[in-house]
């Protein structure tokens, strides 16, 4: 008897904390212009919208398949980038955002997000990473992007993915953000 | 838990701890967040801002840090305190500019949130000079927003951002101009509705017709034309002009005392506009708002050589306001005429009747200023009363306010001597009554006064400050005190009663009053002709040999020597010259600056001498009030006494100006500057040149002030061209030009260099000057000057370097110093000065020529046919004490002939002087 109340307690309180009321938290990072603005009002909003580079950062509700993310998107030029740490505190996910046009930063694009993913309070978040802008000529697949990242052998304590998107066209983020959600619920 | 339950439900009871504060806003990182609780704890944040206590950088970026989470929350109530803090902490914390893409997003303009207004106060805090440019957009948008709270909002903003980047904010004068000439907004946008529930019903009031974006855009605008004075002229004009509807564009009473504020402004920088804003402000003492009324009033009462027929209106304003039930009004009116009562007393007297019944008013401040503006009105039979009703309530009244008492009753004895007694008696029963240090001050102040005008209270008065000092709390009144005493008191009847006082200061008092009551003794002994009084003040020296502080102990010793031998009695207690202190005090600090010169002693007959007459006036200046009454009894006029003294601070703000040079870090302490400078263009021209010469050790520089008058033109280039006379002994060494030049940005120093040949004789002679620049025409969109400009060149008047620019005037007694020259480098040559009309004039041009000081008031002929005048100098750089003997006959038709005899230390100076003529 015990034990099925506290079954019907803890569904009720699972579905509690996937109502209206509670949002997920997350963090969408990566270097500057690499789309994290754009992606962030295409699932707000879905439309392409002009963007300035971020100076600080944007946040807003995203609304998905019934789950309110709050997505703070941080700006990436090189001087706000220590910035990120402040906001890391009760992060329940990460979007990393890469430009896989942008080649030559990929390792500086690396080196951010593994020292991002030693710190503490994001110990065992899982991490999306969108190989973003696929319909630039040139660009890297999301194969050798994960390839470059080297993330296969060393993040074992947390769930990772690299997916391709455009966040032009809209492709591959609905994709993500399935992604996202079942590994947040597991 | 509990326990923090009942104070949050207490609300109010704020904590005012900043640690208590700091630990709890650890709520700004929890998810959700709780609006309310945030919101409180943001006020709690500000409180503590308020009340003052300090953030350190850590605590704040921390702090701010966390406030920055709270974007996440769509409360509008929230995001306003949001706002608010932010604003706050702006100048503490670091970073700040972490928030730019958020308020960037609040500041849309098709975004209707109550807050936006918010946003922009907070974005002028944290934006740094470069991003003012990427925000201009936003800015010209609500600038001309049709919500006034947005409007007022970024003007107010464009206001605090203007000393970022001025260029940028200029270009926004045409939204300023339309905020101006806003319509009423008659309800801001009720839409939007999800604001609405964040408490914000308070918000449709504030948008209502107050029309306070005007006030706001003209302080904006001002802020823009400062400095163009025909602009501001425009502007007045503009906006004090009545509208299609009859009333003015401008409604917000605000905006118009500021318009009433230029309007003054540009009066008393052009008289030739004086007719027609006067005109302006008269209407507008008929204006339906009474704080319009009284600025406008005040603005006439204080304008430049207004007349009485002028003053009528306003005082019969003013006089209204008198009996107005609101006390604010009563004392600004009383106020302005309490000022205007002192330049023109006639004026005020029609409102007497209305004064003498504030007399008893409750607000005693209102009291006080109508008291003492019956004593300037008032006349000599009044007085007595008068006097009886502010004694009685002296004691209800602040510092501050019985300062002005003792001001008026200054002015009141020197306008009626035969008063005297009363006043007296008045000062000294307030000088023993409680008061701080300014209230004493001005009471000894008065009484000096008195001492020094009015013979025949001296005795008493002087009586009165040694009753004071027995009981003096301020050193530095009984110093003073003690100095008045050994000038006044060996004069007196009966000298010996005030050594008494004087030596009771010496066994008492602190070692800085025993120095100076030594000092006082000792003019007691040599001045007082009595050979008993200057033994017994012999024998109270020797006393004081024993002291326990050196300088009581030196001036002791000096004194006492003073007193054996006569002739060092003439130098240092009779002498009559005294340094000129603020051109000591500017040698001082060039010879402690520049340690080149601290292998030798400080020269200090380099420093020009004053007569201690002129030392006089010269303090007298810095106490305004004084002065009017001083100018008021005594005929002399303070002209020349202005002259001196401002040159000697001209001099030490030159020298500093031309420290920051580099080219001429080299060149040592600037010798000798001009006076003022030399115009070389009439004051109405397109470009404004006036010239300064500095003299150097090796160097002659000349300084060239440029000012381009006409708007929407930069010159740019701008050198001056200088073609010296043959033989004048001097080579050109470099120019320094002014890169650029508008009409805003006032005026811009020219240097050019010379090279004195041959560093101990005087170079002479006269220079053509040519203005040489490239002109180039401002696009009135931008703001930018444009690419191509002409080369362009402009005539000046030519200037001369002659013997006055060698030469600072100086005090001595002539007849002495004449004598002591007398073995030295002298020559004596006759002129004759066709040219000159009158001995007046030769006077007049010879001192001018010269640059020297002239002696024993010889500058003002007495006879039509004969006269000497004597002058002296020194001559700059070394070149020792010169002095001249010009005797002069006068006869019509031939002119002046001329004397013109010359000693000096040295033969240099002597032709120097003789090459003058």
């Amino acid at each position: 008897m015990g034990l099925s109340f506290s079954r019907v307690y803890q569904s009720l309180s699972s579905l509690a904390f996937w109502g209206k009321d509670k949002e997920v938290r997350i963090l969408m990072v990566g270097l500057d212009s690499a789309g994290k603005t754009t992606i962030l009002y295409r699932l707000q909003i879905g439309e392409v919208v002009s963007t300035i580079p971020t100076i600080g950062f944007n946040v807003e509700t995203v609304s998905y398949k019934n789950i309110n993310f709050q997505v703070w998107d941080l700006g990436g030029q090189s001087s706000i980038r220590p910035y990120w740490r402040c906001y890391y505190a009760n992060t329940q996910a990460i979007i990393y955002v890469i430009d896989s046009s942008d080649t030559p930063r990929l390792a500086t694009s690396r080196s951010e997000l593994l020292t991002m993913l030693s710190e503490d309070e994001l110990k065992s978040v899982p991490v999306l990473v969108f190989a973003n802008k696929q319909d630039v000529e040139g660009a890297l697949s999301p194969g050798e992007i994960s390839d470059k990242l080297g993330l296969a052998g060393q993040e074992k304590g947390r769930e990772w993915s690299v997916r391709g998107s455009c966040a032009i066209k809209g492709e591959g983020l609905e994709e993500g953000l399935d992604w996202l959600v079942n590994t947040i619920q597991k | 838990m509990s326990f923090k339950k009942d104070e949050e439900s207490g609300g109010m009871s704020f904590y005012h701890d900043k640690s208590t504060v700091i630990q709890e806003a650890r709520a700004f990182n929890e998810s959700p967040i709780s609006p309310r609780k945030c919101r409180a704890l943001l006020t709690r944040i500000v409180y503590l801002l308020y009340v003052g206590e300090t953030f350190s950088t850590q605590e704040a970026t921390t702090l701010f840090f966390g406030v920055t989470k709270l974007f996440q929350h769509k409360d509008s109530a929230l995001r306003q305190m949001v706002y608010l803090v932010i604003k706050e902490l702006s100048t503490i914390a670091e970073d700040v500019i972490m928030v730019t893409s958020s308020i960037m997003k609040d500041m849309q303009p098709n975004l209707e949130v109550i807050y936006r207004p918010n946003a922009i106060r907070a974005l002028a805090r944290i934006i740094d000079a470069q991003s003012v440019q990427s925000v201009e957009r936003f800015f010209k948008t609500a600038l001309v927003d049709r919500s006034s709270s947005v409007s007022s909002a970024s003007l107010i903003s464009s206001y605090h951002l203007f000393h970022l980047s001025p260029s940028i904010i200029k270009r926004w004068a045409n939204e300023a101009q339309e905020a101006v000439n806003a319509k009423a907004v008659s309800s801001s946008y009720s839409g939007g509705g999800n604001y609405l529930s964040g408490g914000s019903s308070g918000y449709q009031a504030v948008a209502s017709s107050s029309y306070i974006m005007q006030y706001h855009a003209l302080g904006l605008l001002y802020l823009m034309r400062e400095k163009d004075r025909m602009a501001i002229t425009k502007m007045v004009q503009q906006f004090g002009a009545a509208g299609k509807s009859g009333g003015s564009v401008v409604r917000n009473p605000m905006a118009i005392c500021m318009l009433v504020r230029f309007a003054r402004k540009v009066m008393d920088d052009d008289p030739n506009v004086q007719k027609q804003m006067h005109e302006y402000l008269e209407g507008l003492l008929r204006h339906k708002s009474d704080m319009v009324n009284i600025e406008a009033a005040r603005a006439i009462c204080e304008m430049r050589g207004v007349t009485n027929a002028e003053l009528f209106r306003p005082v019969a304003v003013l006089q209204l306001f008198l009996s107005s039930p609101k006390p604010v009004l009563k004392f600004a009116a009383i106020k302005t005429l309490n000022k205007l009562a002192q330049t023109h007393p006639q004026a005020v007297t029609a409102c007497n009747l209305d004064m003498e019944n504030l007399i008893t008013d409750s607000n005693r401040s209102i009291a006080t200023y109508a008291i003492t503006t019956l004593l300037k009105t008032g006349n000599e039979a009044s007085v007595d009363r008068l006097m009886k009703q502010i004694s009685s309530f002296m004691s209800d009244i602040t510092d501050e306010f019985k300062i002005i008492v003792v001001d008026a009753i200054r002015s009141l004895c020197l306008k009626f001597p035969n008063k005297q007694a009363i006043m007296l008696s008045f000062l000294s029963g307030v000088l023993r009554d409680e008061g701080g240090y300014d209230f004493k001050h001005a009471v000894v102040e008065a009484i000096f006064d008195m001492v020094k005008f009015i013979k025949d209270c001296r005795e008493a008065a002087l009586a009165h400050l040694c009753e004071f000092i027995e009981d003096c709390e301020f050193t530095k009144l009984s110093v003073r005190i003690l100095h008045l005493l050994g000038l006044e008191g060996p004069k007196t009847r009966n000298p010996t009663k005030f050594i008494r006082y004087i030596y009771n200061r010496v066994v008492l008092e602190n070692a800085v009053v025993r120095a100076a009551a030594v000092s006082s003794l000792a003019k007691f002994g040599v001045c007082v002709d009595d050979k008993a009084v200057m033994q017994s003040v012999d024998v109270l020296l020797r006393r004081c040999l024993d002291d326990v502080d050196d300088e009581v102990r030196d001036r002791a010793a000096m004194y006492i020597k003073v007193l054996e031998e006569k002739s060092l009695a003439d130098v240092f207690v009779r002498e009559e010259a005294t340094f000129s202190l603020a051109a000591l005090e500017s040698e001082l600090v060039s010879y402690v600056n520049d340690e080149g010169r601290h292998g030798q002693a400080f020269d200090i007959t380099s420093v020009p001498k004053i007569s201690r007459e002129q030392a006089a006036a010269e303090v007298a200046q810095a106490r305004p009030s004084a002065l009017e009454s001083i100018a008021a009894s005594s005929s002399k006029t303070p002209e020349p006494v202005a002259s001196t003294s401002t040159a000697a601070e001209v001099q030490s703000a030159f020298s500093a100006q031309l420290s920051a040079i580099p080219e001429l870090a080299s060149y040592g302490p600037v010798l000798k500057s001009s006076a003022k400078p030399i115009a070389l263009t009439e004051s109405e021209t397109e470009y404004v040149v006036t010239l300064v010469k500095h003299v150097f050790k090796d160097h002659i520089l000349f300084q060239f002030n440029v000012s381009n008058t006409i708007p929407d033109t930069v010159l740019e280039q701008v050198s001056v061209l200088m073609l010296p006379s043959e033989g004048c002994g001097l080579t050109e060494d470099f120019i320094i030009p002014v890169p650029a030049l508008t009409s805003a940005n006032g005026s811009g120093q020219v240097y050019v260099s010379f090279t004195r040949e041959d560093p101990a004789s005087y170079a002479a002679g006269s220079f053509g000057c040519t203005l040489r620049f490239v002109s180039k025409e401002v696009d009135p969109t931008s703001g930018e000057p444009e690419e191509e400009g002409y080369q362009d060149e402009y005539q000046v008047e030519d200037c001369d370097l002659g013997a006055g620019d060698y030469i600072t005037p100086t005090y001595v007694t002539f007849s002495s110093e004449w004598d002591k020259l007398a073995e030295g480098a002298s020559m004596t040559e006759t002129f004759a000065l066709s040219s000159l009309e009158s001995l007046k004039d030769a006077c007049k041009s010879l001192i001018e020529v010269l640059n020297m000081e002239p002696l024993g008031g010889t500058e003002t002929p007495t006879s039509t046919s004969v006269h000497t005048l004597n002058l002296s100098g020194m001559v700059a750089g070394g070149g020792g004490k010169v002095v001249a003997r010009c005797r002069m006959t006068y006869a019509s038709g031939a002119g002046v002939t001329l004397e013109l005899a010359v000693r000096a230390e040295k033969e240099e100076a002597v032709r120097l002087v003789m090459a003058a003529i």
